[in-house]
């Protein structure tokens, strides 16, 4: 269970989140929406710590994220599986050596075990048909190091992922690959997911609970079916915009 | 934008900042040091930075090795002239490279090569996110980062130092064989004659402390890195022009010390 309360962070005078409450349970699946700015990839990094807020709190299956020790906390880290809006690969590291890293820094160290895991995630994120595993980041295009990002994220079997515009920069087949993916892991697993999407159809498909963040606040917290019959100014715009 | 600066708090401000980063670097030091006991599974990590320090900075060193001792020859033969004779410039060129040059060049290298390249590696992870994907996999990058290339840079320094001195033995010899039209035996005697363990040792002593400090400082400047590819430039700089300094600080205290 995620709980998040009365968040706030300002970047110097850029006043961000100015109040944020958010419960999320288990097995959920949550989408953010949000104008671009807005704050959806910060509050994404408070909830594993990446960030500390400035006031309000942050908790994880309990543990309060800002007093938690070190070990606790990356033990709970490595529960968790981020994707980053950028990728963030490490690119002094080849593709293979990306996705397996949370593993063999947990202690596994059977090559031929790490390999095939490295193979199957790449595979669930639609990268199978190649064999990428001993290219460096700097050789893939932008869609190809977000799917390496999400084979990395998902390496770990992670009871929680966190995704930051997973589906952003790719062709509709492959999007739809994703979001798919997304919904097997939910249901295989009753991984409880997080998704911040600029993409109303996405939103729709996996999504049972959509929070639309507006001028650092909780604008709008409910079923994808409700955001769309919301007669309230702000939000039918935003929908305007997003259905185009 | 021209600022109106009161001189009095912009100089507050600024002791107030050095004294918060000399804070945050004792903080980093000893969390560095904590995950040395871990280094026995990390090892391959802190054999990895100890190859790239050495391949990246032997050449370098060899090459600066050389001139020094080169130059300290004629530097002592024009000291000597008429004065002291040349017999004795074995001893005082060697004792001087032992003590002094080859210690403390061999550390303003290698902040150069080492430290700005440890900064300008952390900031470019540090502005593309990968510090912050370290930490998501659950690894602290001070562990992964900090404490291989902290001990790296702490047991290769006395190497490449030794190095140097060797190279700048002989350089000196060169000069003085050479030109000054001093043998073999007269030199090395004299190198001989006057030599004591104390200096080589005391010189290489303080070489783990210059590079510990340059490495250490490479990372706290490289992890510290914001803005862009504009702030990994800065940082590169940025982590030359402290490593340099802390060496030849460290070097005047350290000479109290021991000698
Ligand atoms: N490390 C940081 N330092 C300073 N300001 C930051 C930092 N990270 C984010 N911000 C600021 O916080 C605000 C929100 O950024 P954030 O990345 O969360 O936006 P977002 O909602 O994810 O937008 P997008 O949809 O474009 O990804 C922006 O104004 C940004 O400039
Ligand atoms: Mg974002």
């Amino acid at each position: 269970m995620i709980e998040i309360r009365n968040l706030k962070k300002s970047f110097d005078d850029n006043e961000v989140l100015r109040g944020v409450d958010i419960t999320i349970h288990d097995g959920e699946t949550v989408a953010i929406i949000g104008e671009s700015g807005c704050g959806k990839s910060v509050l994404l990094k408070h909830i594993i710590g990446l960030l500390q807020p400035d006031s309000g709190t942050v908790k994880v299956d309990g543990i309060l994220i800002a007093d938690a020790k070190e070990d606790v906390l990356y033990a709970l880290r490595r529960r968790i599986g981020f994707l980053f809006q950028s990728a963030a690969l490490f690119d002094s590291m080849t593709v293979y050596e990306n996705i397996v890293l949370g593993l063999w820094e947990a202690g596994e160290r059977d090559e031929v075990k790490l390999r095939q895991i490295a193979t199957e995630k790449l595979g669930l994120v639609g990268l199978g048909a190649r064999s990428l595993l001993d290219f460096k980041p700097s050789s893939l295009s932008g869609g190809m190091k977000k799917r390496v990002g999400l084979a990395r994220a998902l390496a770990m079997q992670p009871q929680y992922m966190f995704y930051d515009e997973p589906t952003t920069g790719l062709d509709p087949v492959t999007s739809d690959q994703i979001d798919y993916l997304i919904l097997s892991l939910t249901e295989s697993f009753s991984t409880t997911s997080l998704i911040i999407t600029h993409d109303l159809f996405t939103v729709k498909r996996i999504a049972k609970r959509v929070i639309y963040l507006n001028k650092g606040l909780i604008f709008f917290d409910g079923t994808p079916k409700e955001l769309e019959q919301s007669t309230d100014k702000t939000v039918v715009q935003f929908i305007e915009r997003f259905v185009k | 934008m021209v600022k109106n600066r009161n001189p009095v708090r912009f100089l507050g401000r600024k002791i107030v900042n050095f004294l918060s980063e000399f804070g945050e670097i004792s903080r980093l030091l000893e969390r560095t040091f904590s995950f040395v006991p871990r280094l026995g599974r990390d090892r391959i990590l802190l054999f990895n930075q100890m190859a790239h320090i050495g391949s990246n900075s032997l050449p370098l060193v060899v090459i600066i090795g050389f001139f020094t001792g080169m130059v300290s020859a004629w530097q002592a033969a024009s000291q000597f002239k008429g004065l002291i004779s040349l017999s004795l410039l074995g001893s005082a060129v060697s004792r001087a490279i032992f003590m002094e040059l080859g210690p403390v060049l061999t550390a303003i290298v290698i902040a150069g090569r080492v430290g700005a390249s440890i900064a300008a590696e952390l900031g470019t992870m540090k502005v593309t996110e990968q510090i912050d994907a370290l930490e998501s996999l659950g690894i602290s990058p001070v562990r992964y980062l900090s404490t291989p290339r902290v001990v790296a840079g702490t047991l290769m320094l006395p190497i490449l130092t030794i190095f140097a001195n060797v190279i700048a033995l002989i350089g000196a010899f060169v000069v003085a064989n050479f030109f000054l039209g001093i043998s073999e035996k007269v030199f090395f005697d004299s190198v001989k004659r006057f030599f004591h363990l104390k200096d080589v040792f005391g010189g290489l002593f303080k070489t783990f402390f210059f590079g510990g400090v340059t490495a250490l400082i490479g990372v706290h400047v490289g992890l510290r890195t914001t803005s862009g590819a504009e702030g990994v430039g800065k940082s590169s700089v940025r982590a030359f022009v402290l490593s340099a300094s802390m060496v030849l600080i460290l070097d005047y205290v350290l000479w109290t010390i021991i000698f």
